[in-house]
């Protein structure tokens, strides 16, 4: 599988993206922010980063770059596009899922380990992951309190779009166990079609023993079966 | 516009003697132009030219076969770490800026440091940093005067350097990965702020801060030049005042880590190219420095015109453009008939670029603006003959008081579990886990060991490297390098060089290679950053002179010679100078993945072993000497600091190396502030597996026997006379003799570890074994047992509720 990852000015995540589809055995090149395609790639991954030096509101001038429309076309046709931190703020922003990252709850930056409860196996994002099984992945946010209106909530719960949650070591959604003050403990989420997905945890930099933790293989993992299931994809 | 006149005031306004001006005119056959005067004060900075510390920096250790880049040579010292593959690193200090404006004088801290090392033609890896502020809490400070107000500033600025640090390096993305933090009085007003840089390239990707080939254009790339850090080194290479401060706010620059992100790509895009003849950036003195030092390192002339200069405010004078220190600003000489190349790449990364001028062979740096020459200097001249001072030297008097010192007096502890959890709670002590838990410390794919344990080990890959040229990639091949393991810290116990410099910095040199040891590394090379007061005053200089001497020695036992650093003078306020802080920080090579050893302990059962003298039983206090227990229990800052033995440490290390290497060692942490009691806590509670998740697990200890008779005890009869008893088990739990590490192994090797550390001539012994939820330790003096979630939240939380 090929895999594009897009390269904004101040993606700092770009190359970590990159490797770690490497080190799954597939493919990836990064796609600047200033093309209008994505280079015929079977997925596309927003990295994260500080887009454009995330300024004036995270992701908000990223949505905007032409690469984001040849993402929106992507998504559209049913393609897998998934946000990782700053990257899950950037599809917020553009529309590509509901809610909205604001400011931790601590007002600091947050970089850690945290556990992660898999909501829902029934996702490309999440299909391979044992449900029984908390991912240990790091976080890296000074903007990951995930918020939304109560119809939204009401609308992702009547759904099952919430992928996963932060959890304690024994799996309970507790609050000292969320390092944002996201509700509902939301870490990620997917759209209603379930093809794009966000999260602010970094599975990128979680996908080799020698870095502390490889649970982050599995999402990618999750992704790459589902499309060697459902090749011939539509192209990009 | 019409300039100021040279007049003996404006001569000292700027900082320079009459003797250095008189100098400055015999360079120039004539009086200078008020342009030409503010660049002669920027060049002849402490800052810029280490007047005053060159014959010391001198006798730093500087060579050895692995240096590709050695010091004083370019931006930052390279090193070979095999298979064509290198390193840069450098430490560099941003105190004055900080004490006036913390965030922005941290963040542009940062800045200039992550530049020095991509000017290199590397790519930045990871940063380090290493921080003195005054107390944040009330504990044990009661002679400060205004104590509420100033522990209030202290904890701003703290505060403030914190998130500055973060802002840049996280949104740069750069995983800052380690450091330390200090907290004592003599810092007060005058924060130490030193940011530390690590970068990787290929041998043949080094780039040189030369203007070479005559003829070849210059261009200026990055953000316009504004009036911002006006004359920041002059800054910086005076004593802080209140007043200074208030009038020098302008000369702290404002840093742009999106910027600098950006300017960083484009340039180790363009060095991609093949197009770049020399680099350099614009640090401390901008365009000046960058000029100079480039024209003098080829031995060309440069010739710039400040019409072409990019500029964000209107109407600047040459002077201002040419002192300005606005941030993230680049000087690239490329090879003539290239110049497209520079133009598309700063197009495609929206960047500013102009060409400003071209390397000539008059060996003068020439500058234009609105038509008229406005300097003309020898560019070789005023960079090589900056003045040098041989300072006097005194040995202050305090010292006789503080080797006068004894422990007469001062009750053993009755209290030892009280105490340690004191001392856990101690913020120079406390994790600072509410200081990296606000860096990114993970981006760029790196990390294998984070921060909180002795050192920090990052990984080199393959796509660590920065992209090569079509040439270099058609020679290497296969661009696949195998994995690179580094280890790095950053170390200095400011108390301990106040009380006796010499083995003060000795002492940091070996606990930066102790951690180093610890974490399986063995040292590469160091960098080094003296932070100290005037040396003006011999009795202070006295202090500078004595901890390069420790420094240059130490460095040199380890074979870690110093490829570089940063000196800043002047580190005093109204009430006083502070501690000497002579910061160095080691970056070693850990040989496979599985010598990469953590400080805490693994399992249940495993033996707990001391590597080294329990006691130092030749030091009349006994290791106590300026210690944490000393601070933190009798309010004492005396004392003459522990021995810092060169080939003891030596042989640990090596020996220490050794078992790691044939697999025996699970854990290993060394005993630094507040000793073995500490390190052993440090040891149960210093793992932490996620949010909120620690690994808590517990020894029992027995001291009994330990700390009594000593293979290299000899001072007995002395120890008597002065009224320490050899046993006194706050010397044995909390004194902080150097050498001594902790570490854990298979109850089953535990007789093979002792056996052959013996062997190898380094004292060892069981003292215990993991297991269990609670610390215990037994002492002649009693039993005591502290559960580990209290010294673990004791530990954890104390600065985050000194924060709050």
């Amino acid at each position: 599988m090929h895999f594009a990852v897009l390269q904004f000015p101040a993606s700092n995540c770009d190359q970590d993206a990159v490797h770690a589809v490497r080190v799954l055995g597939h493919t990836a090149a990064c796609v600047w922010h200033k093309e209008t395609s994505l280079g015929g790639a079977d997925a596309v991954i927003v990295p994260g980063g500080f887009s454009y030096g995330d300024y004036l509101r995270t992701g908000a001038i990223a949505r905007f770059s032409p690469v984001m429309q040849a993402v929106q076309t992507f998504a559209a046709a049913g393609g897998l596009v998934i946000g990782i931190c700053n990257g899950f703020q950037i599809l917020c922003e553009a529309g590509l899922l509901p809610g909205a990252l604001i400011r931790n709850r601590s007002l600091q930056f947050r970089c850690e380990y945290v556990f992660l409860k898999t909501a829902t196996t029934n996702s490309p994002f999440t299909h391979r992951i044992p449900p029984d099984q908390w991912l240990r992945l790091p976080i890296a946010h000074g903007e990951g309190c995930y918020f939304a209106d109560e119809a939204t909530l009401a609308s992702l719960r009547a759904h099952d779009q919430i992928l996963w949650q932060y959890c304690s070591a024994g799996g309970e959604i507790t609050d000292g166990a969320n390092p944002n003050g996201s509700l509902l403990n939301i870490a990620g989420v997917c759209n209603e079609a379930r093809n794009v997905a966000g999260l602010m945890p970094h599975p990128e930099r979680a996908c080799e023993p020698i870095l502390g933790s490889d649970d982050g293989r599995l999402v990618f993992a999750s992704m790459i079966a589902a499309l060697e299931n459902r090749r011939p994809a539509a192209a990009a | 516009m019409t300039e100021p006149a040279i007049t003996p005031e404006l001569v000292a306004k700027h900082n320079l003697t009459p003797e250095e001006y008189a100098h400055a005119v015999e360079i120039l056959g004539r009086t200078p132009s008020y342009t030409e005067l503010g660049i002669f004060s920027v060049m002849w900075s402490e800052h810029c030219s280490y007047k005053n510390t060159k014959p010391l920096l001198k006798t730093f250790p500087t060579k050895s076969p692995k240096i590709l880049v050695g010091a004083g040579e370019e931006n930052a010292g390279i090193i070979d770490i095999g298979d064509g593959i290198a390193i840069a690193f450098k430490i560099e200090s941003h105190n004055h800026p900080s004490a006036v404006e913390p965030f922005q004088g941290a963040t542009t801290g940062v800045g200039g440091i992550v530049r020095d090392i991509f000017t290199m033609g590397a790519r930045p890896v990871c940063a380090v940093n290493s921080l003195r502020f005054g107390p944040i809490t009330a504990n044990g400070e009661s002679d400060i005067s205004n104590l509420k107000s100033e522990i209030a500033n202290n904890r701003r600025l703290f505060a403030g350097v914190v998130s500055g640090i973060a802002h840049y390096g996280n949104c740069f993305g750069i995983p800052t990965v380690a450091g330390e933090v200090y907290f004592d009085k003599t810092y007060q007003g005058n924060p130490l702020v030193n940011a530390f840089c690590l970068g990787v390239l290929r041998h043949e990707q080094i780039t040189r801060g030369a203007a070479k080939g005559v003829g070849n254009p210059v261009f200026y790339v990055g953000p316009a030049t504004g009036r911002d850090g006006l004359a920041g080194a002059a800054f910086a290479s005076q004593d802080l005042t209140e007043e200074s401060a208030e009038q020098q706010r302008g000369a702290v620059q404002v840093g742009d880590p999106f910027m600098e992100k950006l300017v960083c790509e484009a340039c180790l895009e363009l060095l991609a190219t093949g197009a770049v003849a020399g680099m350099q950036d614009m640090g401390a003195a901008g365009l000046t420095c960058s000029t100079c030092e480039t024209a003098a390192r080829a031995g060309t002339g440069i010739e710039i015109e400040l019409d072409k200069v990019p500029q964000r405010a209107p109407n600047m004078s040459s002077y201002e453009i040419m002192l300005s220190e606005s941030q993230e600003r680049m000087l690239i000489v490329v090879h003539k008939g290239r110049e497209e190349e520079v133009k598309r790449i700063f197009d495609k990364w929206d960047l500013p670029w102009s060409e400003i001028g071209i390397v000539t062979d008059t060996g003068h740096m020439k500058v234009r603006h609105g038509g008229k020459l406005v300097v003309d200097i020898p560019a070789k001249k005023i960079a090589d003959e900056s003045p040098v001072y041989q300072r006097e030297a005194q040995e202050p008097a305090y010292l006789k008081d503080v080797r006068a010192f004894r422990l007469d007096g001062i009750a053993d502890t009755t209290t030892p579990a009280e105490d340690l959890k004191k001392l856990l709670a101690w913020p120079s002590i406390a994790s600072k886990n509410w200081v990296y838990r606000q860096y990114d410390h993970q981006v760029r794919d790196g990390s294998v060991v984070l921060p909180g344990s002795d050192a920090a080990v990052i990984r080199i890959k393959t796509d660590s490297l920065p992209v090569m040229s079509a040439e270099l990639a058609a020679k290497v091949g296969d661009p696949k390098v195998s994995e690179k393991l580094i280890a790095m810290t950053v170390d200095c116990n400011g108390g301990y060089v106040h009380l006796d410099p010499y083995e003060g910095a000795k002492a940091a040199v070996a606990e930066a290679c102790r951690n180093l040891a610890c974490s399986g590394a063995l040292p590469l090379g160091a960098t080094d950053n003296l932070n100290m007061p005037s040396p003006l005053k011999p009795e202070l200089f006295w202090q500078i002179k004595e901890s390069v001497r420790g420094l240059a020695e130490g460095c040199k036992a380890f074979n870690a010679p110093v490829t570089g650093g940063n000196c800043s003078l002047y580190n005093q306020n109204p009430a006083g100078p502070i501690d000497p802080t002579p910061t160095i920080s080691v970056v070693g090579l850990i040989e496979k993945p599985e010598h990469v050893t953590t400080q805490w302990f693994k399992d249940e059962g495993d033996a707990i072993i001391l590597l080294g003298d329990a006691v130092d039983q030749a030091d009349p206090i006994l290791g106590l000497g300026g210690s944490a227990y000393l601070q933190v229990v009798h309010g004492k800052k005396n004392g003459s600091p522990p021995r810092c033995d060169l080939e003891v440490a030596k042989t640990l290390h090596t020996t220490l190396l050794g078992l790691i290497q044939s697999g025996l060692v699970k854990s290993a942490h060394d005993c630094s502030e507040g000793g073995l009691a500490v390190a052993l806590a440090e040891s149960c509670i210093s793992q932490l597996v996620a949010r909120e998740t620690p690994r808590l697990i517990g020894v029992t200890v027995d001291l009994t026997s330990v700390g009594r008779a000593s293979s290299r005890a000899e001072g007995g009869a002395e120890n008597g006379s002065s009224g320490a008893s050899p046993h006194r088990l706050d010397a044995l739990l909390f004194g902080e003799t150097q050498s001594r590490v902790v570490i854990s192994c298979k109850a089953l090797d535990a007789v093979k570890v002792v056996e052959r550390a013996k062997l190898m001539g380094v004292p060892a012994v069981q003292i215990g074994k993991v297991g269990g939820d609670k610390l215990t330790m037994k002492t002649a003096g009693g039993e005591f047992s502290t559960p580990l979630a209290e010294l673990h939240d004791a530990w954890w939380n104390s600065i985050a509720r000194a924060m709050a």
